[in-house]
């Protein structure tokens, strides 16, 4: 027993002192040069698509910077109040940038932001900003319009599949734009929409496009943070639209049609740069194909060489700012008018969407 | 020669400290093994995660804000384990508590401005109640296996929460949520994140304590899960206090739900369902379904919850990896309690054929 005792002092000596060294081990690091970037993700990068991309983002960063910046990555943030501990955290460690990529973080990081005057905030995918605060994104519907186009071309039936996360108006103006693409095509083509009410669960994502494939649908697009949906599609012999990575190339199928792809180092490096200059503004940025923040990947050989040129043509076009997705006369699928002829939606408009386009099967609530 | 596992005839005082201290070193070296297979330091791990959790005043605060949750979970399935009865849907239970709560504060406008808080944290308990009550009704009457219905019913819970917050309560504007609380009406902070909230659960510890221990009631809800037959006999009334602790195991995680969104989240939003339901069936386990020890338990797994984040800062692993230590911290400590009960014992071949016989 008193031997037992003595091992017991030993161990609790031996914790005791590494912990102090590990509390003065933190303090001291923050003192050097380097600028510390902080990174929140709500998944985990391995799931080959959200995070992920924004991960590549990351690393493309870390790779332009080199020694003048430290990443610190928290991943599978909850979007709740767990969202300002890991901010305090981040800051806490020394970061004096912070980068959150999900929807509901931006009030949890408005808080933050407000509390800490000092550090520069970035919040992916929503509309708050403060002084010290900016959003950002991309003008992804561009790039889902033009899925949408290859969507309609491929399926025999007409019917398409698309497995959305949450109603909120950013996942609504993607299906829109995917769908106004299908009919610009096939003016008969129907978008059938479940939602998983989940960014993220691999096998509810998978139910999803199951339950759309058993309803019909022979090409199934998504909303989603993980390869699942378009797993399933293909295993049932059907057509996929990947989202956020080349999922042609991560599932190894040309029946992955295309994938509408993220290239957040692009804002993230400018951003960072602009930190370590002193130069950092509050914006709210919404790229698109002339920052290349959003593009295509290659293209199926599935998919007639001449309609891909079709599909490419109107890119240019987008890029040219000649062409407006939102564009001319809309109705939506219960029948009411909501655009005249030859108006142009306006970017507050398209930032709160929340009805569906005709030719959507499906509600917003 | 062989070894034998044998109930003692009453535990083991001494194995009760010593189980702890054993089970926690034990837990230390597994997860080294891990860490070390990681490339990572683990005596500098684990002081990470202690520094993590009570490193600084504003870390400690998070430490015990995340507690009240987790305690109030784990005195909800304290309650209902007393009679054996496996309560495992104290999840569901809390988001009810959440659901609650949401309604009166936000539809309830016309009381006084004072009410709206008591009244509103009543209706979490009512409603974790409710959703305690039904299995346990369903338990008394008809025998229904309650580790099934109560399982089940959390994601019910949960379903009915999504489509309140991502539906028909959704606020116009925001994070996908309830409209916030009227702000008149949210439990205050008394100490930087800490709010008032703690002093329900510490006065709840006490009366629970003084209930289960001090009164006839408690008595008869030992009794009944020690041996029903003998309670019957005795002219207990099962069905009654199977539905009556369920109510209040229920209800207790309920307003655990509406404590905490009175004080942190101030709606119903994504991520009510993080799993505190969950980890308060572990609370109950590791605090022997003593209120008072449940106070230390949630401490230590808030502690652990918090202080894992600087694994991701510090140490720079992934959080699926603070996920694993956890776990691995965990077993041993749940693994090591047969010894309370039991006691190992060497027998000699012959003696054993002499036992058998």
């Amino acid at each position: 027993m008193k031997k037992l005792l003595a091992l017991l002092a030993i161990v609790s000596i031996a914790m005791a002192t590494t912990f102090a060294q590990g509390a003065s081990e933190t303090s001291d690091s923050s003192a050097d040069q380097t600028l510390k970037v902080g990174v929140i993700y709500v998944s985990a990068p391995g799931d080959f698509g959200y995070s992920y991309m924004h991960d590549q983002g990351t690393i493309a960063a870390e790779n332009y910077f080199g020694d003048k910046i430290e990443v610190i990555r928290m991943d599978n943030v909850p979007e709740n109040e767990e969202c300002e501990r890991a901010i305090e955290n981040l800051i806490d460690a020394g970061c004096k940038i912070i980068f959150a990529n999900s929807y509901n973080y931006q009030e949890y990081m408005l808080n933050e932001a407000k509390i800490h005057p000092d550090v520069y905030f970035e919040h992916c995918s929503g509309y708050l900003s403060n002084e010290n605060m900016s959003n950002y994104f991309g003008r992804m519907y561009q790039m889902r319009y033009l899925s949408g186009m290859i969507a309609g071309k491929m399926s025999a039936s007409g019917q398409i599949g698309y497995v959305g996360a949450f109603n909120t108006p950013e996942v609504v103006r993607g299906i829109n734009a995917f769908t106004l693409g299908a009919k610009a095509v096939n003016p008969d083509a129907t978008v059938r929409v479940v939602w998983t009410n989940t960014w993220f669960d691999p096998s509810l994502e998978r139910q999803g496009a199951v339950s759309l494939l058993d309803a019909g649908c022979d090409v199934i697009a998504q909303h989603q943070d993980t390869t699942e949906p378009a797993k399933a599609a293909i295993e049932r012999g059907a057509y996929a639209i990947g989202y956020n990575a080349d999922f042609g190339k991560i599932i190894d199928s040309d029946h992955v049609l295309v994938s509408p792809m993220w290239n957040w180092g692009n804002y993230m490096i400018p951003e960072i740069q602009a930190a370590l200059d002193g130069t950092w503004k509050s914006q709210s940025y919404w790229g698109g194909l002339d920052d290349d923040m959003i593009k295509l990947s290659p293209i199926s050989d599935l998919v007639p060489a001449d309609f891909q040129k079709e599909v490419m043509d109107i890119q240019t076009e987008m890029a040219a700012d000649t062409f407006d997705v939102f564009w001319g006369k809309l109705m939506d699928n219960e029948g009411t008018v909501r655009q005249m002829d030859g108006e142009k939606m306006s970017d507050s408009d398209m930032l709160s969407m929340n009805w569906f386009v005709d030719g959507v099967i499906g509600s917003v609530n | 020669m062989r070894l034998v596992l044998e109930k003692r005839n009453e535990k083991s005082k001494k194995m009760q400290i010593l189980v702890p201290i054993f089970s926690l070193i034990i837990s230390a070296l597994l997860g080294a093994i891990v860490l070390l297979l990681t490339n990572a330091n683990p005596i500098k791990t684990y002081a990470t995660i202690i520094h993590g959790a009570f490193g600084s005043p504003t870390k400690i605060q998070y430490t015990l804000v995340k507690m009240l949750p987790l305690l109030m979970c784990g005195l909800s399935v304290g309650i209902a384990f007393r009679l054996k009865f496996w309560n495992i849907g104290a999840e569901g239970q809390y988001v009810m508590g959440v659901i609650g709560i949401t309604w009166v504060m936000q539809f309830w406008t016309w009381l006084p401005p004072i009410l709206v808080l008591p009244i509103a944290l009543i209706m979490s308990f009512a409603f974790g109640g409710l959703w305690g009550g039904i299995p346990g009704a369903l338990k008394a009457h008809w025998k229904v296996d309650e580790t099934l219905v109560t399982l089940m019913m959390n994601y019910i819970a949960i379903g009915i929460a999504e489509y309140l917050y991502i539906n028909a309560w959704k606020a116009p504007k925001g994070n996908m949520g309830t409209v916030k609380y009227p702000e008149y009406a949210w439990i205050g902070k008394m100490w930087g994140k800490v709010h008032y909230g703690i002093f329900i659960a510490l006065i709840l510890v006490a009366v629970l304590y003084f209930l289960l221990y001090k009164t006839r009631w408690g008595f008869e809800l030992n009794m009944i899960g020690k041996n029903s037959e003998a309670a019957r006999c005795q002219g207990v009334s099962i069905k009654r206090n199977i539905i009556l602790a369920m109510i209040l195991s229920g209800g207790i995680a309920g307003l655990g739900g509406g404590i905490n969104s009175a004080a942190v989240t101030h709606c119903l939003t994504k991520g009510v369902d993080s799993g505190y339901g969950f980890t308060g069936i572990l609370i109950a386990w590791m605090s022997n379904l003593n209120p008072i020890l449940s106070i230390f338990i949630s401490l230590f797994l808030a502690a652990l919850q918090t202080g894992s984040d600087a694994l991701q800062i510090t140490m720079k692993l992934p959080s699926s990896m603070s996920e694993v230590l956890q776990g691995l911290i965990l077993l041993p400590l749940l693994a090591g309690n047969i010894f309370i009960d039991h006691r190992l014992r060497i027998v000699e071949k012959k003696s054993t054929e002499a036992l058998e016989e």
